[in-house]
């Protein structure tokens, strides 16, 4: 084939692109995302029963803010990397906020308890099943972000599937916050960012085999 | 250089507005860069050279909805070029050593190499192996030039089946050319 005739064939006919196609498509996935594993939530483990009193407290949005910010910057992260030649620039130092801030807060409770109940405060009730759950949870949203990648170019295949398990797990995570009776801020230091990173690197594992193009 | 970058970044924003001819202007002007690109890198893969520029600018084409105004074009081209140029390699494992890094990606269009050798693939027979609903749609539109209601019209499929049939056709092309290289 002469590549003349290639590029014939590739330009003929051509009637322009959608615009903001790497937007639409992450949009549309995160909406499925969101709904499947919020049915998942509701089918299987259910809201908690104190949910109408929890959003009264501070630690329930302090909870669902560290979630929510991981989950803009590893969007931020799966934006640049699902396009040939984007830099990543401040994207780590913007994924590394809302982990230190949790840890200071964790480090803080931490010191301010008497040392018989440190152990509780990092393990909960539920420290056994929290980071499974939320990879659980991450699951709809996990397939959905490949898909989506899929149809546009990473480049560094790894990586942008580590970026793309991080979103799916932070998606898990907050349809989770409104399950988990879970408050202290070194168990949330902990299991929640455990169980985020469960898919991020399945993610990394998967990246090369499911992202090549 | 720089000329060369806001030239092209011009030829393709427009092209993605649907200006027909000028991102064919477009393809073929990129053809010649990632030629010289390939050539430089490929010096012991000589006949690998033409069927990679191929891949790139299919590559280059389904991939072109990844293209942000806002980004530098050569970053953008030199992604995907050593991209496609890092997978045949790795296809190949081969432990062949290249003479040259792969990050100068500043003076990418400042080489450019018009030469063109013929790839090893027969365009005709990689669009036989597509199914009747992606290869006629590319058939009737792109080769024999129809518009998409002629197309539609001719094979009796509606206008949006032309559309999708010519849009996954050209992807399982891609697939097809990097499976068969």
């Amino acid at each position: 084939m002469k590549t003349d005739d290639l590029v014939m064939l590739l330009a003929t006919g051509e009637g322009g692109v959608q615009r903001h196609a790497v937007a639409r498509r992450y949009a549309a996935a995160i909406v499925v995302g969101v709904v499947v594993a919020g049915l998942l939530m509701l089918g299987l483990l259910g809201v908690r029963p104190d949910l109408a009193e929890a959003v009264r407290l501070p630690m329930f949005w302090a909870k669902i803010g560290y979630v929510a910010a991981l989950g803009v910057a590893s969007l931020l992260a799966v934006l640049r990397l699902s396009r040939p030649g984007a830099r990543l620039d401040k994207v780590l130092p913007v994924l590394a906020v809302p982990v230190v801030t949790m840890w200071f807060l964790a480090a803080f409770v931490l010191a301010g308890a008497e040392p018989v109940e440190r152990m509780a405060l990092v393990l909960g009730e539920t420290w056994a099943v929290c980071p499974f759950l939320i990879a659980m949870l991450s699951a709809p949203m996990f397939g959905a972000t490949l898909w989506a990648m899929r149809g546009l170019a990473p480049t560094r295949l790894p990586l942008a599937g580590a970026a793309a398990g991080l979103l799916s797990g932070t998606i898990g995570g907050l349809v989770y916050c409104l399950h988990c009776p879970e408050m202290a801020a070194p168990f949330i230091g902990t299991w929640y960012l455990l169980g985020m990173l469960i898919p991020a690197a399945a993610g990394a594992l998967l990246g090369r085999r499911m992202l090549r193009w | 250089m720089n000329t060369s970058e806001a030239r092209l970044k011009d030829l393709l924003i427009r092209g993605l507005d649907g200006e027909a001819p000028v991102y064919q202007a477009f393809l073929m002007e990129m053809s010649t860069h990632l030629r010289a690109f390939f050539r430089k890198r490929l010096t012991r893969l000589p006949d690998e050279v033409e069927d990679l520029v191929q891949e790139s600018l299919l590559a280059i084409h389904n991939k072109r909805h990844t293209y942000d105004v806002d980004q530098p074009l050569t970053a953008w081209v030199h992604a995907i070029a050593k991209y496609k140029l890092v997978d045949l390699l790795r296809r190949r494992a081969s432990r062949e050593r290249l003479t040259d890094p792969l990050d100068d990606e500043t003076d990418f269009f400042s080489s450019a190499d018009s030469e063109a050798s013929e790839a090893r693939r027969d365009l005709g027979k990689l669009l036989g192996q597509l199914p009747d609903r992606q290869r006629l749609p590319i058939v009737h539109t792109k080769l024999e030039g129809l518009s998409v209601t002629e197309a539609a019209q001719l094979t009796g499929m509606s206008e949006s089946a032309i559309k999708i049939g010519v849009h996954r056709g050209m992807k399982a092309l891609a697939a097809l050319i990097r499976g068969a290289s």
